[in-house]
């Protein structure tokens, strides 16, 4: 008689799943020891040395960023070049700077950012993505947001849309007011400069280089 | 009712669960029903429930029925599984009020709160911000307290009766579904890192621990439906679960791809979640072949007799079959290479994925256990389909179908033309929502999920009065 074969036994089956199971969380875990690093908050020194960091240190915002593409990796990188202003200053500390991207990130939490807009590409999808938002040519100087909110630098067109967005509708489809003050808006404006800022492999491809391809505008 | 046949506590209990689970549905039908429409009636109560709320409802209450029905499924299933009463099911009762209880304030909070200071209270009282795990985190320690409990009465139970395949299977992937959620409980500035461990418990919930969950109730319910061979039904479960945790634990990657995390992601997760809709093919092949050989065992036996002794719940059960291989398989496999995810992620692309994925993988089957249960509350043996059943069945896997059609049609505008055109910018998008095309999507989406919604009640009303009917064997 032959012996039972290996194949429909179910003890052979719970090992090879416990097995395969134990192989996939462990390869998950080492992975995540190797990448956690590779993503923690960089430093000022690092911004004033030229280090590259996937995520930029919060006094990045001290900085002017671009979002330019890289030959060798084949994808558009963000680039931190020349100091820029900010609210009127560029030497934000390492505190001040820190404070303001704890406010802002705090702040896209609680007013729900989330659940109308995408951050990094994940969210809802009633509103534009943010991931590059600081770097959207609606908001610089040929761009129409500075001119409706009647602000002359990006940074105070975006806190005073923040703060009254239903006074500035764009579309049918407004953002309601969230009661952001003056503090937060500031908060979040630098999140979201720091978000720009960040190495996201290219997405999202072409931001920002392509204007009027669609009604022949 | 004025005839209960359950004769353990641990099923009492379940029926509560499926009972709260069902009415938590309902709401996140009806708020999905208000976002919906603003997408078509842009000014449809803003300022007063806004999208941003209305989504939170929506896809806040969905995990949270789900939740609710999972419990419950696993306080239905042990006393058949073990041959014991449920260990601890006092404390199970107790919990499960406390339970109930948080829900509804933290619905009732986000309803009429909405949004708060940008301080640490707001996160700690009003809501996280962070979709699908938005509740404030007063109710994330709550949630872990109750669930503890339940992991307690799982473990004690299957310490103490037979410990099946089915029930072994259960307590590893609930104590892994209950760990993972503390991945989520912090809060950190670096929003990287946030969203590195936030897919933890998102992606480690739906594309593993509740696969899998899915798997054990799939294989419960071949056991109690139509006979299947206890033997083959759990071999074919470890063979699952090797297969979801192999795929599904490292397909991860695919959701690391933009967030800020390396590079080498985009193979990982290419690959892994490449693998991903292998499993599901195998439960979908599954279930129709245990059918078909215990069918036929019976016409071997010169019987033409339908094997099937829940025809409407077994429906709901090759219902998640073939809606788990298209919503989760298929729709995700679309989109699941870094090469096309470049330009589909954050569309309504991952919405229509979004909407089948949950419904075919999880929807359909505990809708079957609600049926289970109606079954067994109503002592019935062979439980046939009402015009209600079909008519509820029909409509709501019709109603998801459609809206699922419609969003990947909208998805593909704003692929075309807000990412691949206009390089995702602020005029991009609007460029795409303005497109008669994409406006066309939400039309049908907001058409399709009224049907969705009627058929809700149907179900519901069929729920109430189809242990009534005469027509079946008791």
């Amino acid at each position: 008689m032959a012996k039972k074969s290996v194949w429909s036994d179910n003890r052979f089956w719970q090992r090879s799943a416990a097995w395969v199971t134990g192989f996939a969380s462990m390869l998950l875990i080492w992975l995540t020891f190797d990448t956690i690093p590779q993503i923690m908050l960089g430093t000022d020194a690092d911004l004033q040395n030229g280090v590259t960091k996937r995520v930029p240190g919060p006094t990045v915002i001290n900085y002017k960023i671009t979002y330019e593409m890289d030959k060798k990796r084949g994808h558009e990188i963000p680039v931190i070049g020349e100091k820029e202003m900010f609210f009127g200053r560029d030497d934000y500390s390492e505190e001040e700077a820190a404070e303001l991207l704890h406010l802002g990130k705090l702040g896209s939490q609680v007013k729900n950012c989330m659940n109308c807009h995408t951050l990094l590409g994940n969210g809802a999808y009633y509103a534009p993505d943010l991931t590059k938002a600081w770097l959207d040519p609606a908001w610089g100087p040929e761009g129409s947001m500075q001119a409706m909110t009647g602000k002359s630098s990006k940074e105070e067109a975006m806190a005073e849309f923040l703060q009254n967005p239903s006074q500035y509708p764009t579309h049918a489809r407004m953002m309601p007011n969230l009661g952001i003050t003056a503090a937060e808006a500031k908060g979040l404006v630098a999140f979201l400069k720091h978000l720009s800022s960040i190495d996201t492999n290219g997405f999202p491809r072409n931001f920002g280089k392509i204007q009027g391809a669609v009604h022949g505008k | 009712m004025a005839n209960n046949y359950l004769t353990t506590e641990s099923k009492k209990l379940a029926t509560w669960y499926f009972t709260f689970a069902a009415i938590i549905f309902g709401a996140q039908l009806l708020f999905g029903l208000v976002a919906a429409t603003q997408y078509v009636i842009p000014g449809f109560l803003f300022e007063i429930v806004d999208f941003s709320v209305a989504r939170m409802i929506h896809i806040n209450a969905l995990v949270v029925w789900m939740v609710f029905a999972m419990i419950g499924s696993v306080y239905w299933l042990l006393p058949d599984e073990t041959g014991i009463e449920t260990v601890g099911i006092g404390l199970g009762k107790l919990l499960f009020w406390v339970f109930a209880a948080a829900i509804v304030v933290v619905v009732l909070v986000y309803l009429l709160v909405q949004v708060g200071p940008a301080d640490e209270t707001s996160l700690w009282l009003i809501h996280e911000g962070r979709e699908y795990i938005e509740a404030p985190r007063w109710a994330d320690i709550g949630i872990v307290v109750v669930v503890l409990g339940f992991i307690y009465n799982l473990y004690a139970t299957g310490m103490k009766g037979n410990r099946s395949g089915i029930v072994t299977v259960l307590m590893a992937d609930m104590l892994a579904f209950a760990g993972i959620y503390l991945a989520g409980m912090g809060y950190t500035d670096n929003i990287s890192v946030d969203q590195f461990w936030w897919w933890w418990v998102i992606h480690l919930w739906v594309e593993a621990t509740w696969e899998v969950f899915v798997g054990s109730l799939a294989a419960y319910g071949l056991i109690t439906m139509i006979g299947a061979h206890r033997k083959v039904v759990e071999m074919w479960l470890w063979i699952e679960v090797a297969m979801l945790f192999g795929s599904g634990i490292l397909g991860m990657g695919h959701h690391y791809f933009w967030i800020g995390t390396p590079e080498y992601w985009w193979e990982i997760g290419a690959l892994f979640s490449a693998l991903e809709p292998l499993p599901l093919v195998a439960m979908f092949i599954h279930v129709l072949y245990d059918w078909g050989k215990m069918q036929g065992e019976e016409a071997a036996k010169g019987q033409d007799v339908s094997v099937i002794a829940n025809k409407p719940a077994f429906t709901w059960f090759v219902l998640n079959a073939i809606g788990n291989f298209l919503g989760a398989g298929v729709w995700g496999f679309f989109h699941t290479f870094p090469q096309v995810n470049l330009y589909t992620h954050g569309t309504q692309f991952t919405s229509a994925h979004g909407h089948l994925a949950f419904f075919g993988a999880y929807a359909t089957l505990l809708i079957g256990m609600f049926y289970l249960a109606v079954q067994g509350k109503n002592g019935i043996k062979v439980m046939n389909t009402t015009k209600k059943s079909i008519w509820a069945t029909s409509m709501i896997f019709g109603g998801v179908l459609g809206m699922t059609a419609a969003l990947t049609l909208s998805g593909y505008v704003e692929v075309l033309v807000s990412r691949a055109q206009m390089g995702a910018t602020w005029a991009g998008y609007f460029d795409s929502q303005a497109s008669v095309w994409f406006m066309q999507g939400m039309d049908w989406r907001l058409i399709m999920g009224v049907i969705t919604f009627l058929g809700f009640f149907v179900l519901v009303a069929d729920l109430l009065s189809i242990g009534k009917a005469t027509h079946h064997k008791r």
